[in-house]
């Protein structure tokens, strides 16, 4: 289970990510999801906590 | 059938092929003699096999089906224990001087140098981490060795089409210039490349994976202002979301490696214009577009593929016969010498009735897991080198990305190279309670260091081709007549090697000695007064004990022989 944050940080969290993806661009938005999942991945420095990440983001795409 | 190999001189810039003769052997006029050892193939690894042999004092017959050595500079880099293996065959001298040592790269990312790696080397090391060398010199250095050995019957023009064997012998079908003939063998060896026939006769499939990139080399003359080392270049202008390598090699050539946009086949990638236009590209890229012209080209894939087993029966595969590597990391070659220097020791050891029918699976698991080791780390440098999927490449690219502004993924550039190997499991080991005892050294199965001594000389000049127990102390080190009298009795030859401690003197009883001046070697070895080492022909420690035993060292020798006593 992914913890629960307080809604407000979670929605600053989200608009960030929005305008992040929406600056890099539909050309560049898989590669800077990328760089920022492996950021975060060295961050974390959890491949544990990493894997249930992985697989709840997987789950019903 | 006759067999007709190319007689004209391949062509090349750079190297002046000769051509060799055919000489019809004692079996074309009706000779049936059994040899002791068959190989198929005079590529790196099945003359160096030979050599191996013939120090150990087996006779071989080596089979190439050309008559003259490869076309193209092929396996280009050899590694600091390549050198080491090549020392100890007594052939390293040319390759020292014909080669360029080096021992660091560069990789660039849009233009910018992102990453600088340089591999270890000590004060003292005699070879430097690597060699760059054609394959071409490799061959000929080797084959002119084998043409002196008077325990190698090198048979140029004689290519292998069949194989069998029993309990008794192994018998090859060789087709030459002249006819047939059927070479009869005690045991063979297929050293006969990446396309290996033995393997397909056999039916024997392999294991691992090919990965799907595909990859040019171009050998172009060029006199470049630049060093030797790895010059990398990730996602260039002109080969968008690829790579070039750049390498030097001896005589002015260089090679450029490159990898091609994926929708392209090969024939296109070697269209001459095309082609012409990339090396231009690539050397704007390196800053000194100057005149140059091609030697050789050819396309490539990488694959990390191994047979399960490399004994069947009387036949045992080496080199790439037995297995293919990814070139990054330079492990074709330096493989294939480390399979023949595990080899030549225990063929020539059961041959000589030294060794138990074991020693020869020996060198089947040992070889097995290290290549498997090796195409486990060598996946990783190639996944990035060529990302096998859309993942894997967002991956390399977001780590790419980085390096331009952060350094935490720099090491994912780390280029890894062939190294050698720890033969930690082999069942040729002994003692691991009296191993795990030390604090420092080289563990069993591991490669004694080549340290450099006081007087200039270096540890592995000091061991022969035969086992060694390398001692440490004086001559009134307590235990060490016993020890020395258990080795006088040994059936397999061993040698005893003292390193005496500084300032005492010469001892008696021993078959060599050297002084370990300010106990560099004690220190490196972990070693007290009275300590030894057993070492494989092969320089692979095998057993040690702080405190040896007469009957632990008997005992030990038997089971690195996988002989009963
Ligand atoms: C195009 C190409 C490029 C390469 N580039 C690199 C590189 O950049 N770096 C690197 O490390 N490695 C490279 N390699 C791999 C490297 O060349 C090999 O790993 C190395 O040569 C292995 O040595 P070997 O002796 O096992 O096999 P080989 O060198 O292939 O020798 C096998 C020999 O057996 C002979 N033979 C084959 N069949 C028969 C038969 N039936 N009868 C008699 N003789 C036979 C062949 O003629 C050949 O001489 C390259 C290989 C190729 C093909």
């Amino acid at each position: 289970m992914i913890p629960q944050i307080p809604v407000t940080t979670l929605e600053a969290a989200s608009d960030l990510l929005a305008e992040a993806i929406d600056s890099a661009g539909p050309e560049k938005e898989a590669l800077f999801l990328a760089k920022l999942a492996l950021a975060l991945a060295a961050h974390l420095d959890d491949n544990a906590v990493l894997g249930t990440a992985v697989a709840a983001a997987l789950a019903d795409l | 059938m006759v067999h007709c190999p190319d007689t004209s001189p391949r062509p090349s810039t750079f190297y002046d092929y000769r051509v060799h003769p055919f000489r019809a052997p004692d079996e074309l006029r009706g000779g049936a003699e059994r040899h002791s050892v068959a190989i198929v193939g005079a590529g790196p690894t099945g003359l160096l096999t030979a050599i191996g042999l013939a120090q150990h004092g087996v006779h071989s017959v080596v089979l190439a089906q050309d008559v003259q050595v490869s076309h193209g500079s092929r396996a280009a880099v050899l590694v600091r224990r390549s050198m080491e293996i090549l020392q100890r065959r007594g052939v390293v001298d040319p390759f020292a001087g014909k080669g360029l040592p080096w021992s660091g790269g560069r990789s660039f990312y849009r233009g910018q140098e992102v990453y600088r790696m340089t591999m270890p080397h000590e004060e003292g090391q005699r070879h430097p981490p690597a060699t760059n060398v054609q394959q071409q010199y490799i061959e000929e250095f080797l084959s002119d060795v084998a043409e002196r050995e008077p325990l190698i019957d090198l048979r140029w023009g004689s290519r292998v089409t069949s194989f069998e064997q029993d309990g008794e012998e192994a018998r090859l079908g060789v087709d030459t210039p002249e006819g047939a003939y059927m070479l009869r063998a005690s045991y063979a060896v297929a050293a006969d490349g990446g396309r290996s026939d033995l393997r397909r006769m056999l039916g024997l499939r392999m294991e691992g994976r090919a990965y799907s990139g595909r990859f040019v080399i171009a050998d172009i003359r060029i006199d470049l202002p630049l060093p030797t080392e790895r010059l990398c270049y990730f996602d260039p202008d002109w080969n968008p979301g690829n790579n070039v390598l750049v390498h030097r090699m001896p005589d002015s050539l260089w090679r450029i490696d490159f990898r091609l946009p994926d929708d392209e086949t090969p024939e296109q990638a070697l269209e001459p214009e095309l082609l012409r236009q990339r090396i231009e590209l690539t050397l704007r890229m390196v800053g000194h577009p100057l005149p140059w012209t091609l030697d050789w080209a050819t396309v490539y894939s990488a694959s990390a593929l191994t047979l399960p087993r490399y004994v069947h029966g009387r036949l045992a595969f080496v080199g790439d016969a037995a297995h293919l590597l990814p070139i990054f990391g330079v492990r074709g070659a330096n493989t294939g010498i480390q399979d023949s220097d595990n080899l030549a020791w225990k063929l020539a050891y059961v041959l000589r009735g030294l060794g138990g029918p074991g020693l020869l699976e020996s060198y089947s698991d040992e070889r097995v897991e290290a290549v498997r080791e090796i195409c486990e780390e060598a996946g990783k440098s190639t996944r990035f080198m060529t990302p096998p999927s859309r993942g894997y490449r967002l991956m390399r690219d977001a780590a790419l990305s980085f390096t331009l502004s952060e350094a935490f993924t720099k090491d994912l550039l780390h280029w890894r190279t062939a190294r050698p190997h720890d033969y930690r499991t082999s069942l040729l080991n002994s003692d691991p309670a009296a191993d795990a005892a030390f604090t420092s050294g080289p563990r069993f199965g591991a490669p004694v260091p080549d340290i450099r001594l006081a007087d200039g000389s270096h540890l592995l000049d000091h061991l022969g081709p035969d086992f060694h127990l390398i001692c440490f102390g004086d001559g009134d080190t307590q235990g060490m007549g016993d020890l020395l009298k258990a080795a006088r009795r040994s059936r397999i030859p061993l040698r005893v090697l003292l390193l005496r401690r500084e300032g005492t003197p010469p001892a008696t009883g021993y078959d060599a000695q050297v002084e370990d001046t300010g106990s560099n070697v004690a220190d490196r070895f972990g070693a007290l007064p009275g300590t030894a080492y057993l070492v494989r022909p092969d320089g692979h420690v095998c057993a040690r004990w702080l405190r040896p035993e007469p009957a632990a060292l008997k005992q030990a020798l038997a089971v690195a022989c996988a002989a009963q006593e």
